[in-house]
């Protein structure tokens, strides 16, 4: 009945439904008038509202309407191929996904056969993985440097299991990875044994406290609806991962005869991102150009380079310093309004504080002590009391109850939800109209101000640097700028910092770029640091040729350094420079901290540190492990004299299209 | 509570003036290198006390002796304490030698890579 239906989908402007479907656009528009953009906004207020005597919407619809509504569009994209899965990539292939990074498995052989038989292995490509954890984080650092996701897929149980750490990094980082799971769910027809093992009635449950949405589609249609939805919901900021489940079945099976014309691929149209209020950033606005001392804190604020831009110039207008947490690259550091050397004192004085899309506003205006007495630390306020707190997050719009990356509490005075990229034009226009006349030789001084406080800090910058600079092993200010002066001249991108080298890279390298610096983890997670960057460095590659560099700690390599491989087995041209320091650091100074606590005496067995938190004796030849799976490498070098030199040949190796490493023992911070 | 504050900075004060004496008699750059390894001072210091995003530069020019003997035995910010029952007076006495006979770093001005 429904495909004899010649009315094109959506062509609703006549016949018996219409006051049903601009009731049902009405009701849409209430609930989320944040979530559409200004020219869907300004086309449903031309529509008439449905008066409340008029309840026809209530009404069962007739046969034309159901028609319209489940039948099949006619101008949309069909099945070609003759099994489920090479609808599946149908599918796949209208999202134009790059790659697809994905460890094999049976749960999902049918796919993987139509992706590299039927689909050409392109768009996506298979990149070959050695572990899922790998693959999600190399979706991870891929969407940072090109703003587009790629899919992962996996295993059920097993092969999502791995995969679980890395995307809670991607949650907790607002980050896109779409995921897809093998998964059998008949089990009167599934193979017994191995993949029933590998089986599971409900997958997604393992990650759904950290996806954004999962389904597990029962047909082909549904799979085109879901795989849509999924890539549509995950591309909406916050950008966050989804998860679909594919019963092996379902990919396995002939498209069935009756399914042929009936059939579609839903077309994916963006969703503009969430604005905060208009009322709300009026008010932020009038608060921040009467501000004495404002102070703007970003974290996750620049998504785009146009968000870096925008940043720069609400800045200017306020002649207010930033502070950039560094989830991205918010503000250019050769910036003399960029502050961070000065934040803490800043955060201290300022009378109005806004934050752009802060991982934690609590950590931002208080401080906790992690040195209390019965072992409970100091919470302490940092702020002066009446400082006015203001905040743009699209964050709490996807808030879930169960893994705490909302972290504390804290109240705002004026509080909006909304994307912070997308709300910096109005607040910025809202600004300039609210800076009274008689504030601008005021604003200048403190701009002045505020320029020379940023010359006498890099200068303490530079001064810091200097100390220990001949020392063995290799201070973490050494290693930075020697790695900067082989790589300053080019177009850089500062692919992961994994471990913590004291932040030398954004406090002596010129960061003017968004993909100068792509931020970290989000979660934490420790090993994502050598597949991110591998991630990132792929979308380098594939962005004209950007040179993509990794400072790689050595305990979140060892997680899966096989990834290593992955770079050399698809030429994905990156410069790692280890960051040797040989410990789980963090742990190395937690372990400290409880022994003088408790008044012992921490034992350290044969290490420098306390036992359980070294990585030596043996030390690990990292040069070795990496030329193993293909890498040009050295090291490791202790002497702070040869690594200039051979970062330079690491450097002509990269440049030809080769991954490079180079192992350095390093100071522990 | 008076009393007890009273009891703990003649405490401090005694210490300092034990510790000073002993600074002065047996003080070992040598020891103190070691003491500054093992007491596990580099971790968030750096091996030459040049300190880094987890804890301040102690060297080159430390702070005077009893200053920085006062912060370590009764710090509760966020370096934990050090009282004496796991670092003697002897061996913060070296550790403070090791770190007053650490050269003074290159002036950044002389460093190319400092100046891109």
């Amino acid at each position: 009945m429904a495909r004899r239906d010649k009315r094109p989908q959506g062509s609703a402007a006549q016949g018996p439904d219409v006051s049903r479907r601009r009731f049902m656009a009405g009701v849409a528009l209430t609930g989320a008038a944040t979530a559409v953009s200004p020219h869907d906004t300004a086309q449903a207020a031309a529509m008439p509202t449905r008066s409340p005597a008029q309840p026809r919407s209530a009404l069962r619809p007739d046969i034309r309407m159901a028609a319209a509504e489940t039948g099949t569009p006619k101008e949309l994209a069909k099945a070609t191929g003759p099994d489920g899965s090479d609808f599946m990539v149908d599918v796949i292939k209208t999202l134009d996904i790059a790659y697809v990074c994905s460890n094999p498995a049976s749960s999902f052989r049918a796919l993987h056969e139509s992706l590299i038989d039927y689909g050409g292995n392109t768009k996506p490509e298979f990149i070959t993985c050695t572990h899922e954890e790998s693959s999600v984080a190399m979706g991870h650092g891929y969407f940072k440097v090109t703003g587009k996701p790629l899919m992962m897929l996996c295993h059920g149980t097993v092969g999502l299991q791995h995969a679980t750490m890395a995307i809670y990094n991607a949650w907790c980082d607002r980050v896109p990875v779409i995921c897809i799971g093998g998964n059998d769910i008949d089990a009167a027809h599934r193979a017994p044994g191995v993949p029933t093992f590998h089986s599971a009635q409900d997958i997604n449950a393992l990650v759904r406290d950290f996806t954004k949405w999962d389904d597990q589609p029962v047909s082909l249609q549904h799979f085109a609806q879901s795989m849509v939805r999924a890539y549509k919901i995950a591309m909406t900021p916050p950008h966050e991962p989804v998860m679909i489940a594919l019963d092996l079945g379902l990919q396995q099976e002939p498209i069935k005869a009756h399914e042929r014309e009936s059939l579609y691929i839903p077309k994916y149209v963006p969703t503009a991102p969430a604005q905060a209020d208009a009322n709300a950033i009026r008010e932020a606005a009038r608060l921040l150009a009467n501000a004495e001392r404002p102070v703007i804190v970003a974290d996750r604020a620049a998504r785009t380079p146009a968000g870096v831009k925008l940043l720069v110039e609400l800045a200017e207008a306020l002649q207010a310093p930033v502070i950039d947490q560094g989830g991205r690259m918010n503000f250019p550091n050769s910036h003399y309004l960029k502050q961070n050397a000065r934040g803490a004192a800043l955060i201290s004085n300022a009378d109005v504080i806004i934050g752009l899309e802060l991982s934690d506003y609590w950590a931002t205006v208080n401080r906790f002590v992690d040195n209390g007495l019965d072992g409970v630390g100091v919470n302490e306020t940092v702020i002066k009391p009446g400082t006015k707190l203001i905040g743009i997050s699209s964050v709490g719009l996807v808030t879930k109850s169960n893994y705490q990356d909302f972290q504390r509490f804290q109240s705002l005075d004026v509080d909006m939800a909304g994307d912070a990229e997308a709300s910096l034009p109005a607040l910025i226009e809202a600004v300039k109209a609210a800076v009274p006349s008689d504030r601008k030789a005021a604003l200048e001084k403190r701009g002045a101000d505020l320029k020379k406080a940023w010359g006498e800090a890099h200068e303490r910058t530079r001064a810091a640097a200097a100390l220990a600079w001949d020392a063995s092993p290799i201070s973490t200010a050494r290693l930075s700028m020697e790695i900067y002066a082989q790589i300053k001249d080019l177009d850089y991108s500062l692919v992961s910092s994994s471990g913590n080298v004291s932040g030398w890279p954004n406090r002596l390298w010129k960061m003017d770029k968004h993909h100068n610096w792509l931020g970290a983890s989000g979660g934490y997670g420790v090993g994502y640091g050598a597949p991110a960057a591998i991630g990132a460095a792929l979308g380098n590659r594939d962005t004209g040729g950007r040179f993509s560099v990794n400072i790689q700690s050595d305990g979140d390599l060892m997680y899966a350094p096989g990834v290593l491989w992955t770079a050399a087995r698809h030429k994905i041209p990156i410069l790692s420079v280890m960051h040797n320091n040989r410990g789980y650091h963090q742990e190395v100074m937690h372990v400290q901290r409880l022994a003088n606590r408790r008044n012992r005496v921490a034992a350290l067995g044969m290490d420098r540190s306390p036992i359980g938190t070294s990585i030596e004796n043996p030390d690990i030849d990292y040069a070795s492990l990496a030329k193993s799976m293909g890498y040009w490498s050295a090291g490791p070098i202790k002497d702070p004299a040869e690594l200039g030199p051979t970062l330079k040949k690491a450097v002509e190796v990269v440049k030809s299209g080769q991954p490079a490493l180079v192992d350095v023992w390093t100071q522990p911070r | 509570m008076k009393s007890r504050n009273v009891v703990a900075a003649l405490a401090i004060f005694a210490a300092g003036l034990a510790l000073t004496q002993a600074s002065a008699v047996a003080a070992s750059a040598e020891k103190g290198k070691v003491a500054f390894l093992q007491h596990g001072c580099w971790q968030c210091h750096g091996y030459q006390g040049q300190g880094g995003i987890t804890g301040p530069k102690l060297a080159p020019n430390p702070i005077p002796f009893e200053a920085l003997s006062n912060f370590v035995r009764t710090t509760n910010r966020a370096m934990p304490p050090y009282r004496e029952e796991i670092l003697s007076n002897g061996d913060l006495a070296d550790i403070y030698a090791y770190l007053d006979s650490i050269p003074k770093s290159p002036d950044p001005k002389s460093i190319p890579l400092l100046n891109p």
